[in-house]
């Protein structure tokens, strides 16, 4: 064969090695093989190639957490009841069982009775999910920190600080009372990217305790006590970018308490 | 038909069908985008848009289905992040630098997958996505050309020029040519 039938047999030699060619093609190259020794040791070289790519290209495994997100964010979305109400809500109905069936209804609603055994970050992480799923997200949905700080007025006999971390990527997305831990809190929302995060506040008058991560079922927490506010943020953000946003609310909180 | 909320008898088939392919979107998601976290942002983005289009779905084992979403997704992100795919880098550019490493003398496997991965990582998108789809999902090439979106002619000459530029990166059988 001529150097133009090595040239356009060139790209059909990775195909012969992947068993990608019909018949007529293999034979075609099978005969020129034997009489062309530089097409011959190239396709040695696509062997080992591949042979290498086959055992040494390590299958990437998805990181822990990354499944129960998905699914978190999926049946979120089927959760959402301003789409389809009829559907949506036998659906929340669905995901409330499944919530109660989980944690045996120890801390369901609003006026929970004392969560017993549950630990904060489980209920925290609950509270995280179900703020997600039954679409009460916030009780005062606004980017304006003028707008959320004052509505805790009167409903919350502490005023919860609301701070500002738009430059910081962090973007306000309202308010929401809850009542956790045997107590009524401020739940303030932020969102980055697709990912929501809530920030739970409370006066805490014990002296300040430096920032701890953990996870619970996937989620990232970030807690501490500054500025007389005990603080929890919770999210299926990154646990750096969940800690960043943490650091960046504690300096809020001791500022705003000197 | 066409409704946004899938009820929970088809989102239970969504999670067993789709579910299970978890690993291989990170897999491609993390080759496109060259990041941990913004390939999981990601696949959880490309799950969502999966359960809009459910409805298209036409049954099968629903891999090849859902890497195209994810691959989609991927493409979305780089572009909006103007770092995305480069087009006209079909040719004979020359590759980013990679030590070469004569892979008969490392002794450690763990260093040559390293150097294998950053190889693959290295080549432009066009050619990461056909052989990661290839030889890390192990798609045929039929499979493949649906997923980008290209004739299979196509898919076998990225594969091909994919290929190259890898042994360019990692010469094996340099002896043999001496």
């Amino acid at each position: 064969m001529t150097r133009q039938d090595c040239e356009g047999l060139d790209l059909q030699l990775t195909a012969y090695q992947d068993g990608e060619l019909d018949q007529v093609a293999v034979a075609a190259i099978e005969e020129h093989l034997k009489s062309c020794p530089g097409c011959a040791a190239r396709i040695e070289r696509e062997r080992r190639m591949k042979a290498l790519l086959e055992r040494h290209l390590t299958p990437i495994t998805a990181p822990v957490g990354l499944r129960d997100r998905v699914q978190a964010a999926v049946r979120q979305r089927e959760a959402a009841p301003a789409r389809r109400p009829p559907i949506a809500w036998s659906w929340v109905a669905v995901a409330a069982a499944l919530v109660l069936a989980v944690f045996g209804g120890r801390e369901w609603g609003r006026s929970s009775a004392p969560a017993g055994a549950v630990s904060p970050a489980e209920q925290l992480v609950t509270a995280h999910i179900r703020s997600l799923q039954l679409d009460h997200l916030t009780d005062v949905p606004s980017s304006e920190h003028h707008t959320v700080r004052p509505w805790f007025d009167g409903k919350l006999d502490f005023a919860p600080p609301v701070p500002v971390l738009d430059s910081a990527g962090f973007a306000l997305v309202g308010g929401r009372l809850d009542y956790l831990l045997d107590r009524p809190l401020a739940a303030i929302v932020y969102r980055r990217r697709q990912h929501l995060i809530n920030l739970f506040l409370w006066p805490d008058s014990r002296p300040p305790t430096p920032a701890a991560s953990e996870s619970a079922r996937g989620y990232n927490l970030v807690h501490g006590v500054a500025g007389a506010f005990s603080y929890w943020a919770v999210s299926d953000l990154n646990a750096a970018e969940l800690a960043d946003f943490a650091g960046r609310i504690r300096r809020e909180l001791e500022g705003s308490a000197r | 038909m066409g409704r946004l909320v899938l009820g929970p008898e088809k989102l239970a088939h969504f999670e067993s069908v789709l579910l299970p392919h978890l690993d291989a979107a990170y897999g491609l998601a993390r080759y496109l985008m060259r990041d941990d976290h913004d390939a999981e942002d990601v696949v959880q983005d490309a799950y969502l848009r999966a359960v809009r289009h459910f409805e298209g779905f036409r049954g099968g084992d629903g891999r090849a289905w859902l890497l195209a979403i994810v691959r989609r997704t991927c493409y979305t992100q780089l572009k909006r992040r103007r770092d995305g795919p480069t087009v006209a880098v079909f040719d004979d550019q020359p590759d980013p630098a990679i030590d070469p490493v004569d892979v008969l003398e490392m002794a450690e496997q763990e260093r040559l997958r390293e150097t294998l991965s950053q190889a693959v990582a290295a080549l432009p998108v066009e050619f990461r996505e056909v052989v990661v789809l290839r030889d890390l999902e192990g798609l045929s090439y039929k499979e493949i050309s649906s997923v980008v979106g290209v004739p299979i002619g196509t898919v076998m000459s990225r594969l091909a020029r994919g290929r190259r530029r890898l042994h360019a990166a990692i010469p094996i059988g340099e002896r043999e040519r001496e």
